[in-house]
């Protein structure tokens, strides 16, 4: 027998934001702009830290002028913590999307396929992005404390950011989960930003063909310059401390 | 017998009038009153959703039953070539009156000109209502609609969307379908099969039905029923129509009093993908717009299995070219159905059963290129290749004819009203508008016309008269025993019990009447068909095996009934066949031909409509003639020279 | 007993023993299971149904019930075929239904499983056949351009640019089959909804009605099915290859729809 569509009337809505965001496809706008929100903080995060390879001094310093951005206009820190709870609202906001929609996929087919699916065109890397996003929160959470918070059994001095970055990651199983963290994110990447265009909207024959490339390019270039760190620390490349350390 | 008075309604005003002013003449429901009527349309193809969109938009209440699972996959779906319309975008001479003539002259003479004329006059508005409802037609560089030329027609008078314009002009019709059942104003009910039509007093009071689903027989009332329930043409089994397409709706109606006309008229496509073997179990459709370029041939010496690249162009009989220089490849279906079975049957036929003949796209690719006929063709050779594994392109593309519309259906008066007051056909269940032979693109035509521009007017005619008589109710004493009887006969097959499968007596079937009721018909051949029939249906009665239960969905028994009716129709196809002792349009008997082959009428014993009356199981139906007199379009002898 | 109601298939082309994993279930409340059925002696000719069609035959002669399965045009236009062979909706095939699938794809000796489209808005309701029903709730929200019978205007006066048109036919060719949603791993109907937003709101015929269209669909069909995280597994398994571009125009007009008929602050909740 026939159902009768509901029509939304005018009147009931929420504000726009709050009402698009209930919705599935407001939901991925806005997973693809705190998306791009963390593609923007890795990348330049990423950057930030090739300083390590000119040397402690500069790397701390680095450290510190992040505290001191905008002052005198902000006072010191101030602009540095917009910038966190931006990054924190949009990580949270990443989060709380991605669980949503994962459970509405799941009620979407309760009873799976009783034989093996045999994939086309949906790659290991589409597949995997709820497991590579929680390597991910799982790794940021360590990370904080690692190298921002109060260190993880190491000899942790807050401000000396590149001592604390050579002790952390000079032992071996923190090295290689910095490695396993980006190489998830380079995964979640590679999909992510070839995905994001389509949530937005943005697709156009002119530029479709690049799309690709970019999310290919993000990944090798933010994850591979990640993995060089642990690994240049291991070497001992990164690393020759001053006396008494 | 009842003394049924074949009153066809044409209104007497001048041919180019008659609709319009008989559009004034007819009672009018006052808007307000429109939904205190229930209307059941039966067919959610092109004449079911563009009539219950159509009525449901101007307020009625309306009840949709289809047995497909949605209204989209209606057999409209499939249709490809087009849809022909007097529009003369093309401006090569094209007018109403030009496609009013090209229908009368097609149909062979065997069409009631008004009807013919109406389907023209009304051909352009489908155009306009479907282009507003966004069906993507062919469109020229100029952003202006594009047409092309089809079978038996000199002008390019059909619009089409690439090969699949029924898919989009069905769309569009189920889309307006779709908004009235989304606005509450049209009750849906899908996998539901009409089974019996209830008659109380004379008039149409409701319908039976049986859910697929559940097997649950149950009734719904209404003041009018309209069956838009499709052709026949798989009474032959393999036939270009699809798996479900079936004659019951139309045939319990005529067993309720519903007349039955020109069963024999069922024609045949000419360019049908040959069968590839005996588990074939239907036969796909090139569209007949390949013959815009494609060139028929046969190898000039019988049995010459040389590949077609080998064999050179003097050994090659382009028949149709020959035969018919005027038209050529492009004579009207029943012309080209026949010349490739007299190929066949001189056994030049080609293929590894040697059941086809060439249909050759090498000159045109030479002289339009590939991209060009990719552009106009390229769905359709893939789905070739696709099918047959051979390449168009490079190999000629191999066809033959097979069953595909039937001109015949319930005989219907200038309302589209049935003999049974109430009860409406449209489309191609009716006995329509197209004489013995149906042009190419215009069936589509004739299915909106009927649902979108005629019924709306007609069905208020008799309605007007009997507002504030209640939805008859279906707790009467009609609708308990219909019921019943439709039970006793579902049950009924599951209890033969037998050894052969529904499937199997249907193909059996489908063969007799291929062979003596098919492109070629003879008094010996009809008799014979005429004792094979009752004998084989005798069979299935006492030998069919129909497994599972009636309470969940069994396809097999759906499909017992279906065939059981058919058994029925082929026994009245042949004896109509039979009876008319002529030749014309998509009904040729060997006996009637002019010296160089053509069908050959006789105007003068037969122009009339065959409507045949239903007087009880295993009688002989009783004929009904409606005389046909063309005053507009003089009888000629039809030439496609 | 007496011949066997199915043609033997004496074609002349090759012949396969294949081993069928079918997917029996006897209601839509009834627990389903696979079931072994041997098919020996299949032409290569045979289209897929055509296959099922004489195992069926077969299974009539020996007093087993047939198969139930939906197919009706067997041509690749109604959409009404919807089978999952070997894990791949439709087969393996590209751009191809079910019914246009011909066993010359398969090898002599291939285990072939066959299951019925997987989601919560198509419940199956016996064997391979499911309710997809859904779909049309997605057309009846929005689906159409409204035009009551009789006031077109004359055709010729809406021009459409060829570009434009030949877009708009590419969604519109969609046949409804739900392949889409039986091989998105999120169970989202996005292609099917997107592509006739597409084709209506690329039209200028759609215009008028663009921004309510898109979001009266959408959300529709969050209702009833997944979300979309851009896999393409849709396209890949589409049999008409309609393009996942389509989906990001839905997006964009999805947006511009919430934001053109939000709720102005004047009015109250
Ligand atoms: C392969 C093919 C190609 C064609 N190409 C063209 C072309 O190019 N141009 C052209 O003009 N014509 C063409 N035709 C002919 C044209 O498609 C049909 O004549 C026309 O579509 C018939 O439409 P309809 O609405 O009358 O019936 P259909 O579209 O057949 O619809 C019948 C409806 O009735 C329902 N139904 C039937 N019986 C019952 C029952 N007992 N209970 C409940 N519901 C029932 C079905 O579910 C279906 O919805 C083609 C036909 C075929 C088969
Ligand atoms: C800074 C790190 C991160 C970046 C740069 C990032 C980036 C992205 C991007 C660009 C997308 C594609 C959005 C779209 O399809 O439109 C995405 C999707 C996704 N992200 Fe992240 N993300 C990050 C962290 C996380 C975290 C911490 C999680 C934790 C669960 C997560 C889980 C997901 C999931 C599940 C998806 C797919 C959602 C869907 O389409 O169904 N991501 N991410
Ligand atoms: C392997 C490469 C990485 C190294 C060497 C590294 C190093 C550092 C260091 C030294 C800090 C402290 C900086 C300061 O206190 O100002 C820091 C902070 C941080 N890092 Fe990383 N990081 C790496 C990868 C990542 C990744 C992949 C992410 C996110 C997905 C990330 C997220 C953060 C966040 C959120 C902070 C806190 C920012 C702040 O408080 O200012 N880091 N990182
Ligand atoms: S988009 Fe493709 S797969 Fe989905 S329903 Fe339409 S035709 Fe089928
Ligand atoms: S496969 Fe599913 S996730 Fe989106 S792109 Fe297709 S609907
Ligand atoms: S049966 Fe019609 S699409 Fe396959």
């Amino acid at each position: 027998m026939s159902g009768t569509a509901a029509h939304p009337d005018q009147t009931e809505r929420a504000p726009f934001p709050i009402e698009f965001y209930r919705s599935a496809l407001g939901k991925k706008y806005v997973m693809a702009i705190t998306g791009l929100v963390g593609l923007g903080f890795v990348t330049v995060h990423m950057l930030g830290n090739l300083k390590m390879y000119i040397g402690p001094g500069d790397f701390d310093h680095y450290a510190e002028w992040l505290r001191e951005l905008l002052v005198p206009f902000f006072p010191r820190t101030v602009t540095l913590w917009l910038l966190r709870v931006g990054v924190i609202v949009a990580v949270v906001l990443h989060i709380h999307a991605a669980v949503t929609l994962t459970l509405q996929n799941r009620r979407a087919r309760p009873v799976t396929y009783a034989s093996k699916r045999d994939y086309i065109a949906a790659d290991y890397a589409s597949r995997t992005m709820r497991w590579s996003g929680i390597i991910i929160a799982l790794f940021i959470i360590w990370h904080l404390f690692d190298l921002s918070w109060t260190g993880t059994d190491y000899h942790f001095v807050r401000g000396a950011v590149y001592q604390n970055v050579v002790l952390s990651l000079s032992r071996v199983p923190v090295a290689l989960l910095y490695i396993v963290a980006n190489v998830a994110l380079a995964f979640h990447l590679y999909h992510g930003v070839w995905s994001l265009f389509q949530s937005m909207g943005w697709n156009n024959p002119r530029f479709n063909r690049w799309r690709r490339g970019t999310a290919v390019a993000f990944a090798v270039v933010v994850c591979g310059a990640n993995i060089t760190f642990p690994i240049f620390v291991q070497l001992g490349v990164v690393g020759h401390l001053p006396a008494g350390a | 017998m009842t003394d049924i008075t074949l009153d066809s309604k044409v209104p007497d005003h001048p041919i180019e009038e008659a609709w319009d002013r008989h559009k004034f003449d007819m009672k009018l429901v006052n808007p307000s009153n429109k939904r205190k009527y229930t209307i059941i349309v039966v067919g959610s193809g092109l004449a079911g959703s563009s009539a219950a969109a159509t009525l449901a938009q101007l307020g009625y209440h309306v009840k949709v039953f289809t047995y497909h699972d949605s209204p989209r996959r209606a057999h409209s779906i499939a249709a490809q070539g087009g849809i022909n319309a007097a529009k003369n975008y093309h401006g090569d001479g094209d007018s109403v009156w030009r496609l009013f003539y090209d229908t009368v002259k097609g149909g062979d003479f065997r069409s009631r000109e008004a009807n013919s004329y109406r389907l023209a006059q009304l051909s352009v508005n489908i155009i306009d209502q479907a282009t507003a409802q966004g069906v993507p037609f062919a469109r020229e560089y100029g952003g202006l609609l594009a047409n092309r030329s089809f079978g038996g027609a000199q002008v390019s008078r059909t619009f089409y969307a690439r090969g699949q314009t029924g898919q989009q002009l069905l769309l569009g019709a189920y889309q307006a379908l779709a908004e009235q059942i989304g606005k509450g104003n049209v009750e849906l009910y899908n996998r539901c099969e009409y089974v019996d039509q209830v008659v109380i007093d004379g008039q149409a009071a409701g319908i039976v039905v049986r859910d697929l689903l559940t097997g649950a027989i149950t009734s719904h009332g209404a003041h009018a029923v309209v069956l838009a329930t499709g052709g026949y043409g798989n009474a032959y089994f393999l036939s270009t129509n699809a798996m479900a397409c079936n004659v019951s709706a139309a045939w319990r109606a005529h067993r309720r009093g519903a007349l039955f006309a020109n069963p024999c008229y069922t024609q045949i496509h000419p360019t049908c993908i040959p069968s590839s073997d005996e588990f074939q179990s239907k036969l796909t459709l090139m569209s007949e717009s390949l013959r815009n370029d494609g060139r028929i041939w046969v190898p000039v010496k019988a049995g010459d299995d040389r590949h077609p690249g080998d064999i050179p162009e003097s050994e090659r009989d382009y028949y149709l070219e020959r035969k018919y220089p005027s038209f050529g490849n492009l004579v009207p279906r029943d012309v080209a159905s026949r010349n490739a079975k007299i190929a066949v049957d001189e056994g030049k036929g080609v293929g590894p059963l040697h059941n086809g003949v060439y249909l050759d796209f090498a000159d045109a690719i030479e002289r339009l290129g590939a991209d060009v006929i990719s552009q106009r063709y390229g769905n359709l050779f893939q789905m070739y290749e696709r099918i047959t594994a051979e390449d168009p392109y490079r190999v000629p593309m191999r066809v033959f004819p097979a069953i595909h519309y039937t001109m015949g259906g319930l005989w219907v008066d200038y309302h589209l009203e049935t003999t049974i007051p109430g009860l409406y056909a449209i489309g191609e269940a009716n006995f329509s508008d197209q004489g013995a032979n149906r042009l190419g693109a215009s069936a589509l035509m004739q299915a909106l016309a009927d649902g979108y521009f005629i019924l709306p007017y007609t069905i208020g005619d008799s309605l007007a008269p009997r507002l504030g008589e209640p939805v008859p109710d279906t707790s009467h004493e009609a609708f308990r025993a219909a019921e019943a009887e439709v039970h006793d006969r579902y049950t009924g097959y599951l209890s033969v019990k037998g050894s052969r499968s529904v499937d199997w007596f249907h193909r059996e079937l489908g063969k007799i009447l291929w062979e003596y009721a098919g492109m070629e018909r003879n008094r010996a051949g009809l008799e014979k068909a005429l004792s094979e029939i009752p004998a084989l249906y005798e069979e299935f009665k006492t030998d069919v095996r129909v497994l599972g239960d009636d309470r969940s969905l069994n396809q097999s028994l759906e499909r017992a009934g279906r065939v059981d009716d058919f058994f029925q129709l082929g026994q009245l196809l042949c004896q109509d066949a039979l009876d008319r002792d002529e030749s014309c349009g998509a009904h040729y008997r060997s006996e009637h031909e002019t010296e160089d082959g053509e069908a050959l009428r006789d105007d003068e014993h037969f122009s009339f409509v065959s409507a045949w009356e239903f007087v009880g199981d295993g009688q002989p139906e009783v004929l009904h003639k409606e005389p046909l007199e063309f005053e507009n379009i003089h009888l000629a002898q039809r030439s496609y020279k | 007993m007496t011949e066997p109601n199915a043609p033997v298939a004496s074609s002349p082309h090759g012949t396969l023993d294949l081993t069928l994993r079918i997917w029996r279930q006897a209601g839509p409340d009834a627990p389903g299971a696979f079931e072994t059925i041997d098919a020996p002696g299949i032409s290569t000719e045979m289209s897929f149904l055509e296959m099922l069609d004489v195992v069926n035959e077969r299974m009539v002669n020996t007093d087993e019930e047939p198969i139930a399965f939906d197919s009706d045009c067997r041509e690749g236009i109604c959409g009404s075929c919807s089978l999952m062979i070997n894990g791949q909706a439709h087969g393996p095939e590209h751009g191809t239904a079910t019914c246009q699938l011909h066993m010359r794809s398969f090898h002599d000796g291939d285990t072939i499983s066959v299951e019925p489209w997987r989601a919560a808005a198509f419940p199956v309701v016996k064997d391979l056949v499911v309710d997809r029903s859904a779909f049309d709730r997605i057309i009846e929200a929005g689906g159409y351009i409204s035009v009551s019978v009789g006031s077109a205007p004359d055709a010729n006066e809406i021009p459409v640019p060829k570009t434009v048109s030949d877009t708009a036919f590419d969604a519109a060719a969609c046949i409804g089959c739900g392949a889409c949603v039986a091989a998105c791993p999120n169970g989202a109907a996005q292609l099917f909804t997107a592509a006739k937003v597409a084709h209506l709101n690329l039209l200028p015929q759609g215009e008028p009605q663009r921004y309510e269209r898109v979001e009266a669909m959408v959300d529709t069909m969050d209702g009833l099915f997944g979300s979309c995280s851009n896999h393409r597994e849709c396209e890949a398994a589409c049999p008409k290859e309609i393009s996942v571009d389509f989906i990001a125009l839905m997006n964009k007009d999805y947006l511009r729809a919430k934001f053109k008929n939000r709720r102005f602050l004047s009015r109250k909740p």
